[in-house]
Protein backbone atom coordinates (compact mmCIF):
# COMPACT_ATOMS: atom_id res chain seq x y z
CA UNK A 1 0.00 0.00 0.00
CA UNK A 2 1.37 3.17 -0.85
CA UNK A 3 0.56 7.04 -0.13
CA UNK A 4 -0.90 8.91 -2.80
CA UNK A 5 -0.08 12.46 -2.69
CA UNK A 6 -1.98 15.21 -4.31
CA UNK A 7 0.12 18.17 -6.37
CA UNK A 8 -0.63 20.28 -3.62
CA UNK A 9 1.01 18.07 -1.15
CA UNK A 10 3.68 17.15 -2.67
CA UNK A 11 4.59 21.02 -3.86
CA UNK A 12 4.04 21.53 0.38
CA UNK A 13 6.63 18.98 0.96
CA UNK A 14 9.03 20.83 -1.70
CA UNK A 15 8.73 23.48 0.59
CA UNK A 16 6.81 25.66 -2.31
CA UNK A 17 5.00 27.24 -0.06
CA UNK A 18 7.53 28.22 2.92
CA UNK A 19 9.58 26.06 5.29
CA UNK A 20 6.54 25.77 8.16
CA UNK A 21 4.15 24.26 5.09
CA UNK A 22 7.14 21.84 3.97
CA UNK A 23 7.84 20.85 8.15
CA UNK A 24 4.35 20.35 8.71
CA UNK A 25 3.43 18.05 5.45
CA UNK A 26 6.67 15.95 6.08
CA UNK A 27 5.47 15.06 9.49
CA UNK A 28 2.22 14.40 8.02
CA UNK A 29 3.23 12.54 5.86
CA UNK A 30 5.46 10.36 7.93
CA UNK A 31 2.53 9.34 10.31
CA UNK A 32 0.30 8.58 6.98
CA UNK A 33 3.23 6.17 6.10
CA UNK A 34 3.31 4.63 9.42
CA UNK A 35 -0.35 4.37 9.57
CA UNK A 36 -0.60 2.57 6.05
CA UNK A 37 -3.05 5.71 5.00
CA UNK A 38 -3.39 5.53 0.89
CA UNK A 39 -4.13 9.31 0.47
CA UNK A 40 -4.52 12.91 2.18
CA UNK A 41 -8.09 14.86 2.62
CA UNK A 42 -9.01 18.16 3.33
CA UNK A 43 -9.92 19.90 6.56
CA UNK A 44 -11.74 23.05 6.83
CA UNK A 45 -11.31 23.62 10.47
CA UNK A 46 -8.88 22.85 13.19
CA UNK A 47 -8.37 23.08 17.15
CA UNK A 48 -4.82 23.54 18.65
CA UNK A 49 -3.81 21.67 21.49
CA UNK A 50 -0.26 22.27 21.02
CA UNK A 51 -0.88 25.16 22.67
CA UNK A 52 -0.06 23.78 26.21
CA UNK A 53 2.89 24.79 27.73
CA UNK A 54 4.75 21.76 28.64
CA UNK A 55 8.35 22.71 29.04
CA UNK A 56 11.35 24.10 26.91
CA UNK A 57 10.24 21.42 23.90
CA UNK A 58 6.94 22.53 23.23
CA UNK A 59 7.88 26.36 23.21
CA UNK A 60 10.83 25.41 20.99
CA UNK A 61 8.51 23.44 18.55
CA UNK A 62 6.19 26.71 18.39
CA UNK A 63 8.34 29.46 18.17
CA UNK A 64 10.22 27.56 15.49
CA UNK A 65 6.99 26.98 13.48
CA UNK A 66 6.18 30.95 14.00
CA UNK A 67 9.58 32.18 13.11
CA UNK A 68 9.42 30.39 9.63
CA UNK A 69 6.10 31.98 9.50
CA UNK A 70 3.85 29.63 9.81
CA UNK A 71 -0.08 30.17 9.15
CA UNK A 72 -2.16 28.18 9.39
CA UNK A 73 -4.98 27.83 6.06
CA UNK A 74 -8.61 26.76 8.48
CA UNK A 75 -10.06 28.63 11.10
CA UNK A 76 -8.19 27.40 13.91
CA UNK A 77 -9.33 27.40 17.80
CA UNK A 78 -6.90 27.80 20.46
CA UNK A 79 -6.94 24.97 23.10
CA UNK A 80 -6.12 26.00 27.26
CA UNK A 81 -2.70 27.42 27.48
CA UNK A 82 -0.15 27.14 30.36
CA UNK A 83 -0.74 30.57 32.04
CA UNK A 84 -4.16 32.81 33.01
CA UNK A 85 -2.25 35.88 30.93
CA UNK A 86 -3.99 38.39 33.06
CA UNK A 87 -4.15 36.86 36.42
CA UNK A 88 -1.59 34.73 36.92
CA UNK A 89 -0.05 36.60 39.80
CA UNK A 90 -2.51 36.03 41.48
CA UNK A 91 -1.82 32.76 41.78
CA UNK A 92 1.23 30.34 42.79
CA UNK A 93 2.31 30.26 39.39
CA UNK A 94 6.54 31.03 39.17
CA UNK A 95 7.33 34.39 37.38
CA UNK A 96 9.70 32.00 34.17
CA UNK A 97 6.69 29.60 34.03
CA UNK A 98 4.22 32.57 33.14
CA UNK A 99 6.49 34.01 30.92
CA UNK A 100 7.40 30.99 29.05
CA UNK A 101 3.85 29.73 28.34
CA UNK A 102 3.03 33.50 27.29
CA UNK A 103 5.82 33.15 25.13
CA UNK A 104 3.75 29.97 23.44
CA UNK A 105 0.66 31.39 23.56
CA UNK A 106 2.11 34.45 21.15
CA UNK A 107 3.92 32.16 18.61
CA UNK A 108 0.50 30.42 17.98
CA UNK A 109 -1.16 33.85 18.27
CA UNK A 110 1.33 34.56 14.94
CA UNK A 111 0.52 31.66 13.77
CA UNK A 112 -3.48 33.08 13.34
CA UNK A 113 -5.19 30.71 15.80
CA UNK A 114 -7.78 32.23 17.41
CA UNK A 115 -6.90 33.30 20.65
CA UNK A 116 -10.27 30.83 22.33
CA UNK A 117 -7.91 29.71 25.21
CA UNK A 118 -10.43 26.97 25.71
CA UNK A 119 -10.58 23.17 26.01
CA UNK A 120 -14.42 23.43 25.14
CA UNK A 121 -13.79 25.20 21.74
CA UNK A 122 -17.67 23.68 21.09
CA UNK A 123 -19.14 26.36 23.87
CA UNK A 124 -17.92 29.45 21.07
CA UNK A 125 -19.26 30.39 17.66
CA UNK A 126 -16.64 28.30 15.99
CA UNK A 127 -18.13 25.23 16.65
CA UNK A 128 -18.09 22.62 13.39
CA UNK A 129 -21.01 21.24 11.93
CA UNK A 130 -22.72 17.71 11.27
CA UNK A 131 -20.19 16.21 8.92
CA UNK A 132 -17.61 18.21 9.29
CA UNK A 133 -14.26 17.30 8.60
CA UNK A 134 -12.02 18.48 11.23
CA UNK A 135 -8.48 18.44 12.83
CA UNK A 136 -9.09 18.59 16.46
CA UNK A 137 -6.50 17.71 19.55
CA UNK A 138 -7.74 17.89 23.21
CA UNK A 139 -9.01 14.73 23.93
CA UNK A 140 -12.46 15.74 25.55
CA UNK A 141 -12.83 18.19 22.54
CA UNK A 142 -12.26 15.59 20.25
CA UNK A 143 -15.04 13.12 21.80
CA UNK A 144 -17.49 15.96 21.68
CA UNK A 145 -16.54 17.25 18.08
CA UNK A 146 -17.09 13.33 16.74
CA UNK A 147 -20.14 12.16 19.15
CA UNK A 148 -22.55 15.13 19.99
CA UNK A 149 -21.79 17.45 16.73
CA UNK A 150 -21.31 14.21 14.51
CA UNK A 151 -18.02 16.28 13.30
CA UNK A 152 -15.23 14.04 11.87
CA UNK A 153 -11.80 13.85 13.58
CA UNK A 154 -8.68 11.37 14.28
CA UNK A 155 -7.86 11.90 17.64
CA UNK A 156 -4.92 13.80 17.65
CA UNK A 157 -2.28 14.49 19.69
CA UNK A 158 -0.33 18.14 20.47
CA UNK A 159 1.49 19.23 17.57
CA UNK A 160 -0.06 17.20 15.19
CA UNK A 161 -3.19 19.45 15.26
CA UNK A 162 -1.40 22.42 14.32
CA UNK A 163 0.31 20.64 11.07
CA UNK A 164 -2.99 19.73 10.00
CA UNK A 165 -4.21 23.43 10.20
CA UNK A 166 -1.20 24.56 8.59
CA UNK A 167 -1.23 22.70 5.44
CA UNK A 168 -5.03 21.75 5.71
CA UNK A 169 -4.82 17.99 5.08
CA UNK A 170 -4.67 14.92 7.26
CA UNK A 171 -3.86 11.37 6.40
CA UNK A 172 -7.35 9.83 5.13
CA UNK A 173 -7.86 6.76 7.84
CA UNK A 174 -9.45 6.74 11.86
CA UNK A 175 -12.70 8.18 12.57
CA UNK A 176 -12.47 10.80 8.94
CA UNK A 177 -13.92 7.58 7.55
CA UNK A 178 -17.46 6.51 8.09
CA UNK A 179 -16.64 3.00 7.99
CA UNK A 180 -14.60 3.28 11.66
CA UNK A 181 -17.21 5.42 13.30
CA UNK A 182 -19.51 2.10 13.94
CA UNK A 183 -19.90 0.99 17.59
CA UNK A 184 -17.92 -2.19 18.67
CA UNK A 185 -18.99 -2.17 22.39
CA UNK A 186 -22.20 -2.08 23.73
CA UNK A 187 -22.96 -0.74 27.27
CA UNK A 188 -26.90 -1.18 28.23
CA UNK A 189 -28.04 0.99 31.12
CA UNK A 190 -30.12 -1.48 33.38
CA UNK A 191 -32.46 -0.41 35.85
CA UNK A 192 -31.18 3.07 36.27
CA UNK A 193 -33.53 5.57 37.95
CA UNK A 194 -34.43 8.36 35.73
CA UNK A 195 -33.45 10.48 38.64
CA UNK A 196 -30.19 9.27 39.37
CA UNK A 197 -29.76 10.00 35.16
CA UNK A 198 -30.60 13.80 35.49
CA UNK A 199 -28.16 13.66 38.50
CA UNK A 200 -24.99 16.11 37.37
CA UNK A 201 -22.66 13.93 38.19
CA UNK A 202 -23.88 10.78 36.36
CA UNK A 203 -22.33 11.46 33.09
CA UNK A 204 -19.09 12.33 34.55
CA UNK A 205 -19.45 8.59 36.59
CA UNK A 206 -20.80 7.02 33.75
CA UNK A 207 -18.24 8.95 31.18
CA UNK A 208 -15.28 7.21 33.30
CA UNK A 209 -16.87 3.60 33.22
CA UNK A 210 -17.57 3.94 29.46
CA UNK A 211 -13.49 5.02 29.20
CA UNK A 212 -12.25 2.08 31.68
CA UNK A 213 -14.35 -0.79 29.55
CA UNK A 214 -14.06 0.83 26.00
CA UNK A 215 -10.31 2.30 26.04
CA UNK A 216 -9.47 3.07 22.62
CA UNK A 217 -12.79 1.00 21.04
CA UNK A 218 -16.37 3.17 19.93
CA UNK A 219 -18.67 2.25 23.07
CA UNK A 220 -22.62 2.56 22.51
CA UNK A 221 -24.63 3.34 25.38
CA UNK A 222 -28.10 2.12 24.83
CA UNK A 223 -30.88 2.70 27.77
CA UNK A 224 -30.37 6.36 28.60
CA UNK A 225 -33.84 7.52 29.21
CA UNK A 226 -33.48 10.95 30.62
CA UNK A 227 -32.61 13.53 28.52
CA UNK A 228 -29.18 14.23 28.43
CA UNK A 229 -27.96 18.45 28.66
CA UNK A 230 -24.89 19.38 26.62
CA UNK A 231 -22.79 19.64 29.77
CA UNK A 232 -23.78 16.18 30.60
CA UNK A 233 -22.29 15.20 27.23
CA UNK A 234 -19.69 17.00 28.18
CA UNK A 235 -18.63 15.37 31.51
CA UNK A 236 -19.49 11.82 29.62
CA UNK A 237 -17.00 12.38 26.85
CA UNK A 238 -14.38 13.97 28.68
CA UNK A 239 -14.55 10.96 31.63
CA UNK A 240 -14.48 8.63 28.41
CA UNK A 241 -11.54 10.39 27.67
CA UNK A 242 -9.46 10.01 30.56
CA UNK A 243 -10.10 6.56 31.72
CA UNK A 244 -9.87 5.45 28.02
CA UNK A 245 -8.90 6.72 24.56
CA UNK A 246 -12.79 7.29 23.88
CA UNK A 247 -12.82 9.43 20.85
CA UNK A 248 -16.00 8.98 19.68
CA UNK A 249 -19.37 7.10 21.27
CA UNK A 250 -22.86 6.75 20.89
CA UNK A 251 -25.36 7.67 22.85
CA UNK A 252 -28.67 5.86 21.33
CA UNK A 253 -31.64 8.25 20.27
CA UNK A 254 -29.14 11.21 22.00
CA UNK A 255 -26.42 12.06 19.38
CA UNK A 256 -26.58 12.21 15.73
CA UNK A 257 -25.25 9.39 14.21
CA UNK A 258 -26.92 7.29 16.73
CA UNK A 259 -30.63 7.28 16.00
CA UNK A 260 -31.20 3.90 17.18
CA UNK A 261 -28.84 0.82 17.94
CA UNK A 262 -28.67 -0.64 14.75
CA UNK A 263 -27.43 2.59 13.32
CA UNK A 264 -24.77 3.19 16.09
CA UNK A 265 -23.35 0.14 15.02
CA UNK A 266 -24.16 0.69 11.40
CA UNK A 267 -26.07 -2.64 11.02
CA UNK A 268 -23.39 -5.13 12.36
CA UNK A 269 -23.28 -6.79 15.33
CA UNK A 270 -21.59 -5.26 19.23
CA UNK A 271 -18.41 -7.27 19.34
CA UNK A 272 -19.02 -6.84 23.15
CA UNK A 273 -21.98 -6.03 25.27
CA UNK A 274 -21.92 -4.88 29.42
CA UNK A 275 -25.08 -4.89 31.17
CA UNK A 276 -24.36 -1.57 33.76
CA UNK A 277 -26.23 -1.36 36.77
CA UNK A 278 -26.31 0.86 39.77
CA UNK A 279 -24.37 -1.15 41.68
CA UNK A 280 -21.52 -0.93 38.73
CA UNK A 281 -21.98 2.94 38.91
CA UNK A 282 -21.67 3.09 42.14
CA UNK A 283 -18.34 1.28 42.24
CA UNK A 284 -17.28 3.49 39.19
CA UNK A 285 -17.81 6.82 41.37
CA UNK A 286 -16.15 5.41 44.68
CA UNK A 287 -12.86 4.92 42.29
CA UNK A 288 -12.80 8.71 41.65
CA UNK A 289 -12.24 9.54 44.97
CA UNK A 290 -8.92 8.68 46.59
CA UNK A 291 -9.36 9.08 50.25
CA UNK A 292 -11.74 8.46 52.90
CA UNK A 293 -11.66 11.73 55.25
CA UNK A 294 -14.01 14.86 55.09
CA UNK A 295 -10.92 17.07 54.83
CA UNK A 296 -10.68 19.72 51.89
CA UNK A 297 -8.83 22.63 50.86
CA UNK A 298 -10.04 23.33 47.47
CA UNK A 299 -12.61 22.70 45.14
CA UNK A 300 -12.40 23.20 41.11
CA UNK A 301 -15.39 23.15 38.54
CA UNK A 302 -14.88 23.34 35.24
CA UNK A 303 -13.17 20.52 33.62
CA UNK A 304 -14.05 20.86 30.57
CA UNK A 305 -14.58 24.95 31.00
CA UNK A 306 -17.49 25.82 32.94
CA UNK A 307 -20.23 26.60 30.33
CA UNK A 308 -22.77 29.81 30.32
CA UNK A 309 -25.58 27.71 31.30
CA UNK A 310 -23.05 25.74 34.12
CA UNK A 311 -22.94 29.36 35.63
CA UNK A 312 -26.19 29.64 35.50
CA UNK A 313 -26.56 26.50 37.63
CA UNK A 314 -23.90 27.60 40.15
CA UNK A 315 -24.98 31.04 40.69
CA UNK A 316 -28.59 30.56 42.49
CA UNK A 317 -26.61 27.73 44.54
CA UNK A 318 -23.96 30.25 46.26
CA UNK A 319 -26.65 32.98 46.47
CA UNK A 320 -26.48 34.37 49.81
CA UNK A 321 -24.13 32.27 51.03
CA UNK A 322 -20.32 32.40 51.89
CA UNK A 323 -17.73 29.96 51.10
CA UNK A 324 -15.78 28.46 54.31
CA UNK A 325 -12.47 31.09 54.97
CA UNK A 326 -10.49 27.67 54.93
CA UNK A 327 -11.37 26.60 51.59
CA UNK A 328 -10.48 28.24 48.17
CA UNK A 329 -13.10 27.81 45.93
CA UNK A 330 -12.02 28.04 41.19
CA UNK A 331 -14.15 27.89 38.45
CA UNK A 332 -11.93 27.18 35.57
CA UNK A 333 -13.46 28.56 31.91
CA UNK A 334 -13.12 30.65 28.92
CA UNK A 335 -13.05 34.43 28.49
CA UNK A 336 -15.59 34.22 26.22
CA UNK A 337 -18.02 31.82 28.79
CA UNK A 338 -16.91 34.52 31.35
CA UNK A 339 -17.49 37.87 29.59
CA UNK A 340 -21.09 35.90 28.99
CA UNK A 341 -21.63 35.26 32.35
CA UNK A 342 -20.84 38.53 33.23
CA UNK A 343 -22.96 40.27 30.98
CA UNK A 344 -25.89 37.95 32.32
CA UNK A 345 -25.23 39.10 35.94
CA UNK A 346 -24.12 35.97 37.28
CA UNK A 347 -20.55 36.48 38.57
CA UNK A 348 -21.89 38.45 41.34
CA UNK A 349 -23.11 35.86 43.54
CA UNK A 350 -19.70 34.09 43.08
CA UNK A 351 -18.09 37.21 43.87
CA UNK A 352 -20.12 37.58 47.13
CA UNK A 353 -19.54 33.55 47.98
CA UNK A 354 -15.79 33.92 47.22
CA UNK A 355 -15.39 32.06 43.98
CA UNK A 356 -12.36 32.52 42.23
CA UNK A 357 -12.48 32.55 38.18
CA UNK A 358 -9.62 31.40 36.22
CA UNK A 359 -9.45 31.77 32.33
CA UNK A 360 -7.29 30.33 29.71
CA UNK A 361 -6.05 27.67 31.36
CA UNK A 362 -7.01 25.09 34.45
CA UNK A 363 -5.17 23.52 37.60
CA UNK A 364 -3.65 20.81 35.67
CA UNK A 365 -1.81 22.98 32.76
CA UNK A 366 -0.57 25.22 35.36
CA UNK A 367 1.30 25.10 38.69
CA UNK A 368 -1.57 27.54 40.11
CA UNK A 369 -2.56 26.06 43.26
CA UNK A 370 -0.62 26.58 46.22
CA UNK A 371 1.83 23.18 47.04
CA UNK A 372 0.16 22.83 50.37
CA UNK A 373 -3.15 21.93 49.21
CA UNK A 374 -3.62 18.13 50.10
CA UNK A 375 -7.30 17.44 49.09
CA UNK A 376 -9.49 18.57 46.15
CA UNK A 377 -13.42 18.32 45.88
CA UNK A 378 -14.39 18.13 41.70
CA UNK A 379 -17.60 17.20 40.13
CA UNK A 380 -15.13 16.51 36.96
CA UNK A 381 -14.11 13.26 35.96
CA UNK A 382 -11.09 14.60 34.88
CA UNK A 383 -10.20 16.47 37.45
CA UNK A 384 -10.89 13.54 39.41
CA UNK A 385 -8.58 11.10 37.05
CA UNK A 386 -5.37 13.68 36.56
CA UNK A 387 -5.51 15.29 40.15
CA UNK A 388 -3.84 12.77 42.05
CA UNK A 389 -0.87 12.09 39.25
CA UNK A 390 -0.44 15.92 38.62
CA UNK A 391 -0.80 17.55 41.74
CA UNK A 392 -0.04 15.24 43.89
CA UNK A 393 -3.22 15.48 45.83
CA UNK A 394 -6.62 13.77 46.78
CA UNK A 395 -9.46 14.04 45.11
CA UNK A 396 -13.01 13.91 46.88
CA UNK A 397 -15.89 13.15 43.31
CA UNK A 398 -19.34 14.99 43.85
CA UNK A 399 -22.00 16.49 42.07
CA UNK A 400 -22.17 20.58 42.07
CA UNK A 401 -24.19 20.50 45.00
CA UNK A 402 -22.20 18.82 46.67
CA UNK A 403 -19.10 20.53 46.07
CA UNK A 404 -21.12 23.88 47.13
CA UNK A 405 -22.70 22.51 50.49
CA UNK A 406 -18.98 20.95 51.32
CA UNK A 407 -17.25 24.99 50.54
CA UNK A 408 -19.47 26.33 53.07
CA UNK A 409 -19.50 23.58 55.68
CA UNK A 410 -15.31 23.55 54.93
CA UNK A 411 -15.44 19.32 54.83
CA UNK A 412 -16.42 16.83 52.43
CA UNK A 413 -20.17 16.36 52.84
CA UNK A 414 -21.66 13.98 49.98
CA UNK A 415 -25.51 12.99 49.64
CA UNK A 416 -24.99 9.25 48.65
CA UNK A 417 -29.12 9.16 48.43
CA UNK A 418 -29.26 9.22 44.63
CA UNK A 419 -26.16 6.18 44.13
CA UNK A 420 -27.78 3.47 46.75
CA UNK A 421 -30.36 1.89 43.88
CA UNK B 1 10.21 -17.36 24.11
CA UNK B 2 11.69 -19.16 21.04
CA UNK B 3 12.93 -17.32 17.78
CA UNK B 4 12.36 -13.78 17.18
CA UNK B 5 8.85 -11.49 17.10
CA UNK B 6 8.46 -9.49 13.74
CA UNK B 7 6.68 -6.04 14.88
CA UNK B 8 5.94 -3.38 12.72
CA UNK B 9 7.88 -0.33 12.86
CA UNK B 10 6.55 2.94 13.37
CA UNK B 11 9.21 4.28 14.24
CA UNK B 12 13.18 3.11 13.81
CA UNK B 13 15.50 2.10 16.67
CA UNK B 14 18.13 -0.32 17.43
CA UNK B 15 18.07 -0.36 20.89
CA UNK B 16 18.40 -3.13 23.55
CA UNK B 17 17.41 -2.82 26.99
CA UNK B 18 15.22 -3.46 30.66
CA UNK B 19 11.86 -4.34 30.07
CA UNK B 20 8.84 -2.26 32.00
CA UNK B 21 6.18 -4.18 30.87
CA UNK B 22 1.59 -3.19 31.76
CA UNK B 23 -1.64 -4.23 29.95
CA UNK B 24 -3.31 -1.40 31.02
CA UNK B 25 -3.11 1.53 28.62
CA UNK B 26 -1.16 5.06 29.82
CA UNK B 27 -2.12 8.75 29.16
CA UNK B 28 1.63 10.53 29.81
CA UNK B 29 0.18 13.46 30.57
CA UNK B 30 -0.84 13.51 34.04
CA UNK B 31 0.94 9.85 33.60
CA UNK B 32 4.56 10.58 33.38
CA UNK B 33 6.79 12.75 34.88
CA UNK B 34 9.00 13.89 32.24
CA UNK B 35 11.41 15.52 34.60
CA UNK B 36 12.08 11.96 35.94
CA UNK B 37 10.69 8.85 33.68
CA UNK B 38 8.52 8.03 36.41
CA UNK B 39 5.02 7.05 35.99
CA UNK B 40 2.97 8.89 38.41
CA UNK B 41 -0.58 7.85 37.31
CA UNK B 42 -1.42 6.50 40.82
CA UNK B 43 -4.52 4.61 39.64
CA UNK B 44 -1.40 2.86 37.03
CA UNK B 45 0.16 -0.87 38.09
CA UNK B 46 3.17 1.01 36.78
CA UNK B 47 2.76 4.01 39.40
CA UNK B 48 6.38 4.41 40.98
CA UNK B 49 7.98 2.67 37.99
CA UNK B 50 10.89 4.80 35.95
CA UNK B 51 10.52 4.14 32.77
CA UNK B 52 13.70 6.46 31.30
CA UNK B 53 15.96 4.36 28.91
CA UNK B 54 13.97 1.35 29.36
CA UNK B 55 12.26 -0.63 27.44
CA UNK B 56 8.21 0.14 27.75
CA UNK B 57 5.67 -1.95 26.80
CA UNK B 58 2.10 -0.90 26.97
CA UNK B 59 -0.90 -1.72 24.81
CA UNK B 60 -1.99 2.06 23.80
CA UNK B 61 -1.79 5.34 25.01
CA UNK B 62 -4.93 6.78 26.07
CA UNK B 63 -6.29 9.97 27.80
CA UNK B 64 -4.67 13.41 26.81
CA UNK B 65 -3.36 14.65 23.57
CA UNK B 66 -0.91 16.37 25.32
CA UNK B 67 0.49 12.74 25.93
CA UNK B 68 2.75 13.93 22.67
CA UNK B 69 4.18 16.91 24.19
CA UNK B 70 5.06 15.01 27.73
CA UNK B 71 7.20 12.59 25.41
CA UNK B 72 9.18 15.14 23.05
CA UNK B 73 9.65 17.15 26.12
CA UNK B 74 11.19 13.56 27.88
CA UNK B 75 12.86 13.61 24.58
CA UNK B 76 14.89 16.54 24.88
CA UNK B 77 15.92 16.29 28.69
CA UNK B 78 16.89 12.59 27.78
CA UNK B 79 14.02 10.74 30.33
CA UNK B 80 11.78 9.40 27.81
CA UNK B 81 11.85 5.16 27.37
CA UNK B 82 14.19 4.47 24.78
CA UNK B 83 11.66 2.42 22.86
CA UNK B 84 7.64 1.84 23.82
CA UNK B 85 6.13 -1.47 21.88
CA UNK B 86 2.44 -1.22 21.97
CA UNK B 87 0.02 -3.68 21.27
CA UNK B 88 -1.03 -1.92 17.78
CA UNK B 89 -0.30 0.70 16.10
CA UNK B 90 -0.93 3.85 18.27
CA UNK B 91 -1.03 7.48 17.01
CA UNK B 92 0.07 10.06 19.92
CA UNK B 93 3.45 8.09 20.42
CA UNK B 94 4.61 7.81 17.10
CA UNK B 95 3.63 10.98 16.50
CA UNK B 96 5.69 12.40 19.58
CA UNK B 97 8.68 9.96 18.25
CA UNK B 98 8.58 11.46 14.57
CA UNK B 99 8.40 15.15 16.37
CA UNK B 100 11.52 14.57 18.11
CA UNK B 101 13.25 12.93 15.23
CA UNK B 102 12.47 16.31 13.36
CA UNK B 103 13.41 18.19 16.14
CA UNK B 104 16.41 16.93 17.60
CA UNK B 105 17.53 14.25 16.09
CA UNK B 106 16.75 11.60 18.21
CA UNK B 107 14.09 9.77 18.96
CA UNK B 108 12.51 6.35 20.58
CA UNK B 109 12.16 3.80 18.75
CA UNK B 110 7.86 2.71 18.39
CA UNK B 111 7.17 -0.80 17.35
CA UNK B 112 3.87 -2.30 17.34
CA UNK B 113 2.87 -5.73 17.55
CA UNK B 114 -0.11 -7.92 17.56
CA UNK B 115 -1.70 -9.04 21.24
CA UNK B 116 -0.43 -12.82 21.34
CA UNK B 117 3.41 -11.36 21.41
CA UNK B 118 2.60 -8.31 23.08
CA UNK B 119 1.87 -10.93 26.17
CA UNK B 120 4.75 -12.82 25.25
CA UNK B 121 7.31 -10.30 25.24
CA UNK B 122 5.60 -8.25 28.10
CA UNK B 123 6.78 -11.18 30.32
CA UNK B 124 10.54 -10.85 29.21
CA UNK B 125 13.33 -8.94 31.37
CA UNK B 126 15.53 -7.58 28.64
CA UNK B 127 14.63 -7.29 24.87
CA UNK B 128 16.39 -5.99 21.82
CA UNK B 129 14.37 -3.98 19.31
CA UNK B 130 15.68 -4.22 15.77
CA UNK B 131 15.94 -1.15 12.73
CA UNK B 132 13.38 -3.45 10.86
CA UNK B 133 11.07 -3.84 14.11
CA UNK B 134 12.24 -7.45 15.26
CA UNK B 135 12.31 -8.14 18.64
CA UNK B 136 14.19 -10.82 20.49
CA UNK B 137 15.20 -11.74 24.28
CA UNK B 138 18.65 -11.07 25.43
Amino acid sequence: MTLDLSSKDRSLLAGEHGPAGRFAMSILVRMAEAFGAERMLDISQAHIDSTVYQGEATLEFAERLADMDARVAVPSTANVSGVDADNWQEWAVPGEWAEKAYRQMQAYERMGCTPTWTCAPYQTAMRPTLGQQIAWGESNAIAFANSVIGARTERYPDMMDICAAITARVPARGLHLDDNRAGDVLLRLVDIPEALQRDDSFCAVLGYLMGKIAQERVPVIDGFTATPSEDDLKALGAGGASAGAVALFHLVGHTPEAPTLEAAFRGRDPAETHELTVRDLRRARAELTTFDGDRLDVVVLGSPHFSLEEFRRLAPLLEGQRCHPEVLFVVTTGRMMRALAEQAGLLGPLREFGVKITVDTCILTTPMLPPEIDTLMTNSAKYAYYTPGLLDADVTFGSLEDCVRSAIAGRVERDESLWQG
Amino acid sequence: MAGVIQGRVLVAGDVEGEVLASTEPLSFWGGYDQTSGEIIDRRHPLSGCVAAGKILALPASRGSSTTAAVLLEAVRRGTAPAAIITDGADTFLTLAAIVADEMYQRTFAVVSVDTEDFETLASAERLHVGIDGSIDVV
